[in-house]
């Protein structure tokens, strides 16, 4: 019965690793997919305050503001409080443009539905977000959220 | 010259390339997830229509000023009491609504001197130029606060579940609305509706 006669050895057949390549590349690609590049860095301070009742922000129809003392490199702008839109400090004047500019930019179905995040830093005045809260409610953009942090709980 | 077979490239390093480029990205991917408080604005009003007149009862006053105190119904109060002072304000039901119903919801006093109704209830928030924004959103976090704790009972009371769990199906379900469901969020919100106030801070 030679047919049935035991394999020489115990030895395991070694695992073939020529679909390891394939699996990492799919890692790989996924994770290249889900990467964003933050696409502005602050140019203010931006310690968030913190929250507890909180809601999640839909990204795809969010314009952010940004508030707050100018960071170190900055620092020859004061110390008062600043407005950042897009990489650059503007005045008060410019939000309401640069608003009517990002919702020319949505696709039509998401137009109405703009959300303007404020980042703002904890140690602004509250004085200048009243100030932008007036050109949001003169743009006709009534939606707004402020960032916070997570609040740990105690 | 004779032709010769091009000799085969070891393909055995793609994996070692690939593994560098993969934790290239794992370290450098940050899925940022922002949170915050949601707010809608009031619309620019220009008609010039007398604002509706409101007793000084039904209106909650919280004045912040610019060393971060707060004066709530002309009394200093700690940051740690506001919540309960708003949800005994909003949760007194002691007059009628509009429509003329009392609050059959409401576990309040039921004080005469405090609100009629949870419909009529406003909370008017006033802050100072130079409070800073992290004592506001202090603020407007203990509100919401307020509002949701309410809302969250009422939930239980009637449909014996969570107000959260309630807005978590409908945004999970966001594409194939559910009548119902947003029927009874609607009608937890309408029981405590939202409605807070802003003054423009005085300009000096």
């Amino acid at each position: 019965m030679s047919k049935f006669k035991k394999k020489k050895g115990g030895e395991l057949p070694a695992i073939s690793t020529a679909s390891l390549p394939d699996i990492v590349f799919m890692l790989l690609f996924f994770f290249m997919v889900a990467t964003v590049m933050r696409d502005n860095s602050t140019m203010v301070e931006n310690t968030l305050p913190a929250a507890d009742q909180i809601e999640k922000l839909k990204k795809d129809r969010t314009m952010f503001i940004y508030a707050g003392k100018p960071s170190a490199q900055y620092s020859n702008l004061g110390t008062e409080g600043r407005i950042q839109i897009n990489d650059s400090f503007v005045s008060l004047d410019a939000i309401q443009p640069a608003v009517f500019e990002y919702i020319a930019s949505l696709p039509e179905e998401l137009k109405d539905r703009i959300v303007i995040a404020l980042k703002v830093d904890e140690k602004t005045n509250a004085g200048i977000i009243s100030d932008i809260k007036q050109e949001l409610r003169e743009a006709n953009a009534l939606k707004i959220m402020y960032i916070t942090g997570k609040k740990s709980e105690e | 010259m004779a032709k010769r077979a091009a000799p085969e490239v070891n393909a055995g390093s793609m994996a070692d390339i690939a593994f560098l480029l993969l934790i290239f990205f794992l370290v450098t991917t940050t899925i940022e997830k922002d949170k915050g408080i949601l707010r809608s604005l009031p619309p620019i009003d220009d008609s010039q229509t007398e604002p509706p007149i409101i007793k000084q009862k039904n209106l909650f006053t919280i004045l912040v000023n610019r060393d971060d105190r707060l004066l709530v119904e002309e009394e200093l109060m700690d940051i740690k009491d506001l919540k309960q002072a708003a949800i005994d304000f909003l949760d007194n039901g002691g007059g009628v609504n509009a429509e003329g119903e009392s609050c059959d919801y409401c576990r309040g006093k039921r004080d005469e001197a405090s609100s009629d109704h949870p419909d009529k209830a406003i909370i008017t928030l006033k802050h100072d130029r130079e409070t800073t924004y992290g004592r506001y959103i202090e603020v407007q976090n203990e509100l919401v606060a307020a509002y949701n704790e309410l809302r969250e009972r009422e939930a239980q009371r009637i449909f014996n579940r969570s107000f959260a769990s309630m807005l978590e199906e409908k945004e999970k379900n966001q594409f194939n609305k559910d009548e119902k469901l947003n029927d009874e969020i609607k009608r937890i919100k309408d029981m405590f509706p939202l409605k807070l106030s802003e003054a423009e801070p005085d300009k000096n």
